[in-house]
């Protein structure tokens, strides 16, 4: 078997080579995705490889971006689009919310749309506040929808397969702060697909949980190791899928080291992790020795300055204080 | 008015009977949903197509039905009843019934029949545009000779993404009609106070696209047009904008309760006198395709044929409240409970 040790980033561009390769009515659309490459790389070389029927490159027009594709998709192609940060989708949120999540319902079932949308969610390097918001937790907010946000190489092979191969919308999104994480992929294995709605201990513990998906997973972890210093045992939680939601593997942690941190870049306020620390709540309070602590976002736009900026996004000592804080 | 216009006389005239019946019916229809609605029978938004049957009539006579594509907004009954649907379960969709299209969950403004080429019923003005693009996007894709109607209103034409979308048809040359059905109102607020310029035809001229304004009152004429626009598109796979001149005899919506807001009784009479089913009758007469009594009988008939169909819809169930949950996703429930 080819295990072939690869970052994020060529990971998500092998699946999509695969995908491309392997069913005639896959094709990517996107903003500069393809004679330019796409903004962050993914797509590199994949225009010259499969010609503009497979990579076709868009206006800047998102809205009618996602709707096309979306029309596209309900006449069975599944087109893969790509946001060129998921800040831009903000302006199809129509499309994806109005159109795109209800298609199903509204028709009775008589119609599907298989359609994903990828890019990069969350703060880069310095984009500052037009540039850098983490959207997945507005999407997980809307049923019909389905959400991924992978942290490992592995996860977002397995998962953008999954989603590709799904018949409804699916918000893939990728942190720009794990591009470059590697890992270790099997390009022999062209079915291999991880299910949704699974989440994965990445580190077993016994005296805490520490929850996150995406970078945060990787913060997460760090944290874990620094703590563990300190004479804490500390288990993390990948939730790698925030629609459908796996919540028996978050509650058996809870239940096992009866403390939990749910940690996100998101603005604290109102995100998804503010939604996993309240089924927490609602469901494990017996099991609780704690209450359950969130590390969020800061509830500002993201500012330019590079000091201020990682202020606002949650690192390894803020995930430290609050472990100590809620005791 | 417009001189009216004749058809060649290859036409039979058990195909300008199926067109009458078209015209009829919905007219009979559409006047039943208003009714529904004031017995609180239907709820919600619905908006009905009294005064613009020809335009829909003609269009929809001009493609291949099951075969080409159709999407339009939220005033949606006459497409899919042209198409063949079923129109109890069209009205029992209207009612929020179980044997509605959708099993209630659609109602009047969310109306599809995907088999026949129905693509919907879309509630946000201009939202569905580049939907309807896609479809063709699609057809073209794959290899397919379809073509795709795509109806929007004359709002609907200031929407920015219809502008995104006609940008894309044409530089992807994509297999769709654009169909502007100008009724000289978006909603309440007629054109002169809505469009910069209300030659909306023009919308076109920018991106390169064949564009020109119609007739949508007089049939003969409509399909005259149709039918050379659908050849056209459907031979050189480009994109097409038409701007379809009719009038909404109706208000906005059955919740319209006040047109004199922004018209008066006269303007309305005076349109009438361009009603496409008197049109369409006048030409029937004058070229001895069909005679009064014949017409009065095919009109007596469809309208009892509605309430008929009424009554059948009436007695179709409410949908069982478990059912709130299916079809959310197509593979998985939401999750449950309050």
């Amino acid at each position: 078997m080819p295990i072939v040790n690869m970052t994020y980033r060529e990971a998500v561009r092998a699946t999509l080579v695969d995908e491309i390769e392997r069913d005639a009515n896959v094709f990517l659309m996107g903003e500069d995705i393809g004679r330019y490459q796409g903004t962050f790389r993914v797509t590199q070389g994949l225009f010259e490889q499969f010609k503009e029927k497979r990579v076709l490159d868009t206006p800047i027009t998102e809205p009618g971006i996602v709707g096309i594709a979306t029309g596209a998709a309900m006449t069975g192609l599944r087109p893969v689009v790509e946001m060129m940060t998921m800040s831009f989708s903000i302006l199809a949120l129509d499309q994806i919310i109005n159109h795109a999540a209800k298609i199903h319902y509204m028709t009775g079932g008589q119609a599907k749309c298989p359609l994903v949308i990828r890019g990069p969610g969350g703060a880069a390097n310095q984009l500052s506040a037009q540039h850098s918001h983490s959207m997945e937790g507005w999407y997980a907010h809307c049923p019909g929808l389905k959400v991924v946000a992978p942290a490992f190489p592995e996860d977002a092979a397995g998962l953008l397969r999954a989603a590709i191969r799904d018949d409804n919308p699916v918000i893939f999104t990728e942190n720009p702060g794990v591009y470059t994480v590697k890992g270790d992929i099997n390009t022999d294995d062209k079915d291999f697909v991880i299910p949704f709605g699974k989440a994965k201990v990445v580190r077993e513990g016994k005296d805490i949980t520490l929850i996150a998906y995406s970078r945060m997973v990787h913060v997460c972890l760090h944290a874990a190791e620094l703590l563990e210093k300190d004479g804490l045992s500390v288990e993390v939680v990948d939730v790698r899928c925030l629609k459908p939601l796996d919540t028996e593997t978050l509650y058996n942690s809870v239940r096992k080291t009866h403390r939990a941190v749910v940690v996100y870049e998101d603005w604290k306020s109102g995100s998804f992790g503010a939604e996993i620390a309240a089924r927490i709540a609602e469901e494990c309070f017996d099991d609780l020795d704690a209450p359950v602590g969130r590390v969020g976002g800061l509830n500002v736009p993201m500012p330019y300055s590079r000091v201020l900026e990682l202020q606002c996004i949650p690192n390894e000592q803020d995930v430290i204080n609050c472990v100590h804080k809620i005791g | 008015m417009a001189k009216q216009a004749n058809l060649e006389n290859t036409e039979q005239p058990a195909h300008m009977e199926t067109l009458y019946r078209q015209m009829v019916q919905i007219r009979h229809f559409e006047n039943k949903c208003n009714q529904v609605y004031r017995m609180g029978k239907a709820g919600g938004y619905l908006h009905v197509y009294i005064g613009m049957e020809a335009t829909a009539v003609g269009w929809l006579n001009c493609i291949k039905h099951g075969w080409d594509y159709v999407i339009t907004a939220y005033r949606d009954h006459a497409q899919p009843l042209i198409l063949g649907s079923d129109p109890m379960k069209l009205m029992a969709e209207i009612m929020g019934r179980q044997d509605g299209y959708s099993n209630g969950k659609g109602g009047s403004m969310h109306i599809y029949d995907i088999e026949r080429g129905f693509f919907g019923g879309w509630g946000i003005v201009g939202g569905h545009t580049p939907i309807g693009a896609g479809l063709a996007f699609g057809s073209k894709y794959k290899g397919e000779d379809r073509v795709t109607l795509n109806f929007l209103g004359d709002g609907a034409a200031n929407a920015g993404v219809f502008f995104e979308t006609l940008n894309m048809a044409a530089l992807w040359d994509l297999p769709c009609i654009f169909i502007i059905e100008n009724n000289e109102f978006a909603m309440g607020t007629r054109i002169e106070y809505h469009a910069a310029d209300t030659e909306l035809h023009k919308r076109g001229f920018p991106f390169g696209m064949k564009h020109e304004r119609v007739d949508g009152m007089d049939l003969v004429q409509v399909m005259k047009d149709a039918k050379r626009i659908v050849d056209y598109v459907r031979k050189e796979q480009k994109p097409y904008l038409v701007e379809v001149m009719n009038y909404r005899f109706a208000g906005h919506g059955a919740a319209d309760n006040d047109q004199s807001l922004y018209r008066t009784p006269e303007e309305l009479e005076h349109a009438k006198l361009r009603d496409p089913i008197k049109l369409f009758e006048k030409y029937l007469l004058d070229n001895n395709l069909m005679t009064q009594e014949k017409m009065e009988a095919i009109d007596n008939e469809i309208e009892q044929d509605i309430e008929r169909i009424y009554e059948e819809a009436d007695a179709s169930p409410h949908p069982p409240i478990e059912d709130v949950y299916s079809h959310v996703y197509t593979d998985m429930e939401p999750e449950m409970g309050h």
